[in-house]
């Protein structure tokens, strides 16, 4: 049977592939459970910290923190791109970095100078090759995000805000909207703008402690950190969820292949066997 | 029935405490507060330490421990935005040591000013835990 060994081959190789990319797609899928989770659980305090930050945009505070004034001309722009720091997830680190390079490029053109902080492997990869201003990254972040491990690389951006060397502040990541959809997202975190802090309720202020512009410091701080932190762990959800589609349809795929290389095998076997009888009956004939 | 005020204790990773208390005790960061229903609004950072909980209808306090945070009162909410804030009974005594001793030793041969800050921090955070598992402690003899 010449020919069927190497088909034989190659079943066995795209079965072995099979079952890698099966794995994985159950790996990505329990993994995915436990992303949304700990998405939904930093949801609270997100939300009270928005609360609170809108509370303090609108009180009469004789301090007013640099975060909340939005600057009359903006030569420097500053971009978080958050990725992921593993590959084969279908088309989520594409998706995103296109977008931010897309933007990066805009920038550029109307005379912006723009830093980047990428968070993951691919995104630094990435920025490196196109030649981008790394201002500060974070690579290794895991499947368990810590608030921890972002404070400084995100510190680095808010003190260039604060020191001028950069006049906004953009995050890009991968937003996640469901199990089969994932879509990449630029969002503005300063100046912040009051607009979509919500409205306020009435002219009235806190009694603050130790005095108003240390808290109101750190409060805000904390605030973009949380927003970094939901972003990152947003991305984290989208990035297993990816994973898992881009695995299931690597396996269908492998399981297509296989059932066309059997096809040709079994057909090659009845050919082969044909041949031989076909040559057993013609030498008997012979006889 | 006496008077209560909704608290919720959260951090960035998870939600810790939501629910109706009676009179809360923060660690602040000019001194412990004690908060009683429709107390003015106050803002203020907390210090490392046990946000106490009286609640309604149980004898005992809930201690939560904090380490660090903002503390942000209105007449009708207190929220509790903590830094990293487990349950007090998570707390593992051992480890508040050996955090301790390594940021006495770090203190002691503190090279920069950068090191010297940061191991006051953990030092203080480290006596808070302890202070915290005390507490329990002596409540559950």
């Amino acid at each position: 049977m010449p020919g069927s060994k190497e088909i034989r081959n190659k079943i066995k190789s795209v079965e072995n592939t099979r079952k890698i990319t099966k794995a994985m797609e159950m790996v990505a899928a329990s993994k995915m459970r436990k992303a949304q989770d700990r998405m939904r659980a930093a949801r609270p305090y997100a939300e009270k910290i928005r609360n609170v930050a809108a509370h303090l945009s609108h009180a009469n505070s004789e301090y007013k923190h640099p975060f909340l004034n939005s600057r009359k001309t903006t030569k420097n722009v500053g971009l978080i791109v958050v990725t992921s720091d593993k590959g084969l997830c279908g088309g989520l680190n594409t998706n995103v970095l296109r977008l931010a390079l897309s933007n990066m490029k805009t920038w550029e053109s109307e005379g912006k100078g723009v830093f980047v902080s990428p968070i993951g492997n691919k995104g630094l990869g990435f920025i490196n090759r196109v030649g981008g201003n790394v201002k500060s990254h974070l690579v290794g972040l895991g499947d368990v995000p810590h608030l921890e491990k972002l404070i400084g690389p995100v510190k680095v951006l808010l003190d260039a805000f604060v020191a001028g060397e950069i006049d906004a502040l953009y995050i890009s990541y991968t937003r996640f909207v469901n199990t089969m959809k994932q879509e990449a997202v630029t969002e503005q975190l300063l100046p912040l703008s009051g607009e979509k802090l919500g409205s306020p309720e009435g002219q009235w202020d806190y009694i603050y402690e130790p005095e108003a512009s240390v808290v109101i410091d750190d409060l805000l701080k904390r605030y973009i950190e949380s927003l970094v932190y939901s972003a990152v762990s947003e991305n984290i959800a989208s990035e297993q969820s990816s994973r898992m589609v881009a695995m299931k349809a690597a396996s269908d795929n492998a399981k297509d292949v296989i059932g066309e290389l059997k096809l040709i095998y079994n057909k090659a076997r009845q050919a082969a066997i044909t041949k031989e009888i076909s040559e057993i009956v013609g030498g008997a004939a012979a006889v | 029935m006496a008077m209560t005020i909704h608290v919720d204790v959260v951090s960035a990773e998870e939600s810790i405490f939501s629910g109706l208390a009676e009179f809360v005790v923060a660690p602040a960061s000019m001194g412990e507060v004690g908060i009683y229903p429709r107390h003015a609004p106050l803002l203020s950072l907390i210090k490392p330490g046990a946000v106490r909980l009286k609640l309604p209808d149980q004898a005992e306090e809930m201690v939560i421990f904090v380490s660090g945070g903002v503390l942000e009162v209105q007449p009708g909410v207190i929220t509790v935005l903590a830094d990293t804030a487990i349950r007090g009974h998570d707390l593992d005594e051992a480890k508040a040591l050996e955090a301790k001793r390594l940021a006495e030793e770090a203190m002691k041969d503190s090279s920069s000013q950068v090191n010297y800050a940061r191991a006051q921090a953990e030092l203080a955070e480290a006596v808070a835990q302890l202070q915290t598992l005390q507490k329990l402690r002596h409540k559950s003899h």
